[in-house]
C-alpha cells in the first residue's frame, strides 16, 4: 500500500507540475499597463508556492518510505520505535521561522504591487467613463464634449425601451450631450478613470485582458482606473452572480487609436444631436 | 441493560462493559423505542442522529452536483424525472449544493457527529453537560434541514443567489425567480441552524471545560477533542452574528426594513420602496461569520487526522504542544481575516492590506500542523487501513489546496482570481474534500465502536482510491479554468467565447465527477452492509490509547456508568520504551 500512495503522489504531482509547466490553459494575454507586473507577480507566486507543493507530497510520499526501511535501523527501543519521535523543538522553530520569512516577503512583495495598483495617481489627460452593471446588460457613458456627466435617477426616468436605461435627468444640460454605449470603446495608452455604479444588484466588471476586476455595487459610487496598452477587442464579463443571466452578462472592450476613438464619439453624438429635438 | 462483565484488560485496569447489540429493537416498547431513538438525550445517539442527518444531506447535495455538472455539459439533455434543467434550476441546485454542504454536512458530520459522539467518551465523561438542550439543537437542525429542502417544491422553487446570499439581489423578490419565497424559506432554515449550532457551541464548550474526568488535563485531551473545543467557540461567536444578520435580511425582505437595501433602487423595472441601507454590511457580517465557518468545518478535520496519524503511525503525535498552539492560532486569526473575501468589493483598498497580511499569516499554523503530521508518520510503523489512507489522502488535499490559499490573499492577484473557478477548485480542495477524507477517516475509525462490528477493508480501499484520485480529477482543472478567467456561477458557457473555448476542460470534470460520484455508492454500501453483517468488533480493535477504548463496542448507555476513568497518561502514548504493549491506555495505572 505504501507503494501504491507513493505512486499516486507521484503521479498526481508529475502532472501538476506538467500542467503548469506546459500551461494548455493560461492567462489570456495582458493588453493593460498593469498586465506585465501582475503576469511576474503571479509567476513568482507559482514558482513559490510550487516548490512548496512539490517538497510537501514528496515529503509525505518520503514519510511513507521511511516507514519500510524502518526495521533494519538500529537504537530501537523492545516495543520497536525510534526513541524521542514525540517531538523536536528546534526543528519545528526552524520550520516556523523559515516559513514565517518566506511568508512575509511573500506578502509585503504583495502588498506594494497593490499599492501601485490601487493609488490614483493618472495623468491628466485621463479619459472619464462611468460604468453602470445592470441586470443584465453593461452601459458606459462618456461624458461628452463639457467633459461633465448629467444627472441620473433609475428611479424616476429610466426607461430602457425609450433609449434611456440610466434614468438621465431630460432637464438637466450637462447630460444632452453624454454619450451612451453598450461597447466599452478604449482610446490605447491613455489613463481611463471608471466611475462604478448599480442600481439593482451587485454586478462585476471582470476584463481578464487588463487583470483587472471591481464590483458595481448598488448604493455606492465606485472608481478604478486602469490604461490599456494593445490595441484589440476583448471580452468583459460579469463575475458576481447578478440573477438568471448572469451568465450572458458580456460586453465587448475595442481598445482603438485616439483618433478612431475620437472618430468613435463624433459618430456616437450626431445621432444624439439630430432625434434630440 | 448494562451490565458488568468483571473483566479486566492486562495492567489497564479497565472495566468493560456489555451492553445488547446496536440497533436491537426486538424488546424495546413503541414509547420506549421513541424515547431511545427520537428523543433521546443520549449524547451517543444524538450524535449518530446527527451523522445520518449529514449522510442523507450530503446525498442530496452530491446528487445537486451531478445534476449541475451534466447541464454544464450536455445542456439540452433531458434527465428522467428532473427533465430539462433550465439555468433558474442550475442556480437553485447551485445555491442548495453550496448550502447543504457547507451548512449540514461540513458543520454538522465531523463537529455535531463525531463530537457530540466521542468528545464526552475521549474526556471521560458519561454524558453531554447539557443533555437535553443536545436533543433541542438536533430537532432545530432537522427541521432547518427540512425547511431548506422545501424550497424545492414551491412555485418559483428554490433561492438562487448562492450560498453566500449577497444583498440586495437577496433582498428584493422581484429580482428573480427563485428570490421570493425560496430565499425566505432559506433564511429561516438557516436562522434556525444557526440557533442550533449556538446551543451544541454552548454544549461543547461547557463540556469540554467541565466534565473532564480526573487526571484528564487540558493538555491530557486528544487533539479532536481541542478542535472541536475551539471549533465550538467559533460556532458559538460566528453562528450569532449570522442569526443576526439572517434576521435583518429576513425584515428587509417581510416588514420592508432597509438594512442591506441602498436608496434608489430599481429591480426588474420596479422602484424598490425601502432604502439607506448597505449592501456591503451584508457581505461584512456574512463573511464575518463565512470565514469563521470554513474553520469550524475543517478544524475537526484536522484533529482526527493528527489523531490517526498518530494511531496507525504507532507514534505518538509529533509536537503535541505545537499543534495545540497552532490550532488556537488558527481559531483567533480565523476571525481577524474576512476580508479577504472582499478585495474587489468595493471596500476601502487600503483594509486589503490588513486583511491579505492577516489571511497570508494563518499559512503559519498551517504549515506548523503539515510538518507535525509529516514528523509523525515519519519512521512509524504504518498500518495502511482505511482510516489510515484518508488520514494520508487528506495531508495531501491539505497541502494542495492550502498552498492556493497565499495567492487568493494577495489582493493583486485575487483581484483577477476573485469569483472564478480558481477559488471554487481551492476551497473544494482545502473545505470540502480534505473535510469530507476527514469524515471518511472518522466513519472507519470510530465505525467500530459506534456500531460495534467493523467496515470491510477492501471495499474501504476501493472508495479511497477512486475518491482520491477523483478529488484531483475534479478540482485539480479547475484551477486552470479561473487561471483562464472562467467565472463561477454560470449556468450556461456559450455566451461568453472564451468560456465556450474551455468546453473540453468542463467534459473531463463532469466525466471525473460521474465516475467519483459514482464511487460513492461502495462507502453507502460497506456502511450498511457492515452496519448488520461486518465482522464483529473487540473493545480496541485498532489498538487505541484514548478512553473511548476502554468502553465496549458499541459502549452501554450509561457509558462509563458510576466509575469514571482515571487519567494518567498523555494521549498519544504509542511505542513508548518500557512498555509491554506498544501502547499505553490513558488509564492504564501501571506506571512507566
Amino acid at each position: 500500500m505504501a507503494v501504491a500512495f507513493l505512486l499516486a503522489i507521484l503521479f498526481i504531482t508529475i502532472i501538476v507540475v506538467y500542467l503548469f509547466l506546459a500551461h494548455p490553459w493560461w492567462f489570456p494575454a495582458g493588453a493593460s499597463s498593469i498586465a506585465a507586473t501582475v503576469d511576474g507577480h503571479f509567476k513568482v507566486a507559482f514558482l513559490l508556492v510550487g516548490i512548496l507543493f512539490v517538497s510537501g507530497q514528496l515529503l509525505l510520499a518520503a514519510s511513507l518510505l521511511s516507514s519500510r526501511q524502518k526495521r533494519s535501523q538500529k537504537n530501537l527501543t523492545p516495543s520497536g520505535n525510534k526513541p524521542n519521535l514525540s517531538g523536536n523543538w528546534r526543528l519545528e522553530a526552524l520550520w516556523t521561522v523559515g516559513i514565517t520569512c518566506l511568508f512575509v516577503w511573500f506578502n509585503a512583495s504583495g502588498e506594494r504591487l497593490w499599492s501601485e495598483i490601487t493609488v490614483r495617481d493618472l495623468n491628466a489627460e485621463k479619459i472619464e467613463i462611468e460604468v453602470t452593471g445592470t441586470q443584465f446588460q453593461w452601459y458606459f457613458r462618456y461624458p461628452g464634449a463639457d467633459g461633465a456627466f448629467g444627472r441620473t435617477d433609475p428611479q424616476r426616468w429610466a426607461k430602457p425601451d425609450e433609449g434611456n436605461p440610466l434614468g438621465m435627468d431630460p432637464n438637466d444640460d450637462a447630460g444632452r450631450d453624454d454619450i451612451v454605449s453598450t461597447t466599452l470603446m478604449l482610446p490605447q495608452g491613455r489613463d481611463i478613470d471608471f466611475t462604478l455604479k448599480a442600481f439593482d444588484v451587485i454586478h462585476s466588471m471582470f476584463i481578464p485582458a487588463m487583470r483587472f476586476k471591481q464590483d458595481t455595487v448598488p448604493g455606492m459610487i465606485g472608481h478604478a482606473h486602469f490604461r490599456p496598452t494593445e490595441a484589440g477587442s476583448y471580452e468583459m464579463v460579469c463575475s458576481q452572480l447578478c440573477g438568471l443571466g448572469h451568465y450572458r452578462m458580456r460586453a465587448t472592450v475595442k481598445v482603438v487609436s485616439e483618433q478612431d476613438f475620437k472618430r468613435w464619439l463624433n459618430s456616437m453624438a450626431q445621432p444624439k444631436e439630430t432625434t434630440a429635438q | 441493560m448494562a451490565q458488568l462483565d468483571g473483566t479486566t484488560e492486562g495492567n489497564h485496569g479497565t472495566i468493560i462493559y456489555v451492553s445488547e447489540d446496536f440497533p436491537s429493537t426486538a424488546q424495546t416498547k413503541p414509547l420506549q423505542a421513541l424515547r431511545r431513538y427520537i428523543f433521546s438525550t443520549d449524547h451517543k445517539m444524538i450524535g449518530l442522529q446527527y451523522f445520518f442527518l449529514s449522510l442523507a444531506a450530503v446525498l442530496v447535495g452530491s446528487f445537486l452536483s451531478l445534476l449541475m455538472r451534466i447541464h454544464l455539459t450536455w445542456p439540452d439533455a433531458a434527465l428522467p424525472i428532473v427533465g430539462h434543467i433550465k439555468p433558474e434550476n442550475y442556480l437553485a441546485y447551485l445555491t442548495m449544493h453550496g448550502t447543504l454542504m457547507v451548512f449540514f454536512v461540513l458543520s454538522t458530520a465531523p463537529l455535531s457527529g463525531f463530537g457530540n459522539y466521542f468528545l464526552p467518551l475521549q474526556l471521560g465523561s458519561s454524558e453531554m453537560a447539557f443533555p437535553r438542550l443536545n436533543l433541542l439543537g438536533f430537532w432545530i437542525t432537522f427541521l432547518a434541514l427540512l425547511i431548506l429542502l422545501s424550497a424545492f417544491f414551491i412555485p418559483g422553487g428554490a433561492s438562487l443567489a448562492g450560498w453566500t446570499q449577497y444583498a440586495p439581489l437577496s433582498a428584493i423578490a422581484s429580482s428573480g425567480p427563485g428570490q421570493g419565497q425560496g430565499t425566505t424559506l432559506w433564511l429561516v432554515s438557516i436562522g434556525l441552524f444557526c440557533i442550533a449550532s449556538v446551543l451544541g457551541a454552548i454544549n461543547f464548550i461547557t463540556t469540554t471545560l467541565k466534565k473532564r474526568t480526573v487526571g484528564m488535563r487540558l493538555l491530557r485531551m486528544p487533539l479532536p477533542c481541542w478542535t472541536w473545543f475551539v471549533a465550538a467557540i467559533l460556532s458559538l461567536l460566528a453562528f450569532s452574528v449570522l442569526l443576526a444578520a439572517t434576521i435583518m435580511l429576513l425584515l428587509d425582505r417581510t416588514a420592508g426594513t432597509g438594512f442591506f437595501v441602498p436608496s434608489g433602487l430599481l429591480v426588474n423595472g420596479k422602484p424598490v420602496p425601502q432604502g439607506g441601507g448597505s449592501a456591503l454590511l451584508w457581505q461584512h457580517l456574512f463573511w464575518f461569520f463565512g470565514h469563521p465557518e470554513v474553520y469550524i468545518a475543517v478544524l475537526p478535520g484536522l484533529g482526527i487526522t493528527s489523531h490517526l496519524l498518530s494511531v496507525f503511525s504507532r507514534k505518538p503525535v509529533f509536537g503535541y504542544k505545537a499543534m495545540v498552539g497552532a490550532i488556537l492560532a488558527i481559531g483567533v486569526l480565523g476571525f481577524a481575516v474576512w476580508g479577504h473575501h472582499m478585495f474587489v468589493s468595493g471596500m476601502d483598498p487600503y483594509a486589503s492590506f490588513a486583511f491579505s497580511g492577516l489571511t497570508t499569516a494563518i499559512a503559519v499554523p498551517s504549515a506548523i500542523k503539515t510538518f507535525n503530521w509529516i514528523g509523525t508518520i515519519w519512521g512509524g510503523k504504518l498500518r495502511f487501513t482505511t482510516p489510515m489512507l484518508f488520514s494520508l489522502g487528506f495531508v495531501s488535499l491539505f497541502i494542495t489546496g492550502g498552498l492556493s490559499g497565499p495567492l487568493l490573499a494577495q489582493p493583486a492577484l485575487d483581484m483577477y482570481l476573485h469569483d472564478t473557478y480558481f477559488v471554487v477548485g481551492h476551497f473544494h480542495l482545502i473545505m470540502a474534500m480534505a473535510g469530507l477524507f476527514a469524515v471518511f477517516a472518522g466513519t472507519h475509525f470510530w465505525f467500530p465502536k459506534m456500531f460495534g462490528r467493523m467496515m470491510n477493508e477492501r471495499l474501504g480501499a476501493a472508495h479511497f482510491w477512486i475518491t482520491f484520485i477523483g478529488a484531483y480529477a475534479i478540482f485539480l482543472p479547475m484551477h486552470f479554468l479561473g487561471i483562464a478567467g472562467h467565472p463561477r456561477r454560470y449556468s450556461d458557457l456559450t455566451s461568453v467565447h472564451y468560456v465556450a473555448a474551455l468546453a473540453p476542460v468542463h467534459r473531463f470534470i463532469t466525466w471525473a465527477a460521474i465516475i467519483t460520484i459514482g464511487a460513492q455508492f461502495i462507502f453507502l454500501l460497506n456502511l450498511f452492509w457492515s452496519m448488520f453483517r461486518g465482522a464483529k468488533a473487540g473493545v480496541n480493535p485498532w489498538g487505541c490509547s484514548t478512553l473511548e477504548w476502554t468502553l465496549c463496542s458499541p459502549p452501554p448507555g450509561n457509558g462509563f456508568g458510576d466509575r469514571a476513568p482515571v487519567v494518567y497518561h498523555g494521549p498519544y502514548e504509542y511505542g513508548v520504551s518500557g512498555a509491554t504493549t506498544d501502547f499505553l491506555m490513558q488509564d492504564a495505572s501501571a506506571t512507566s
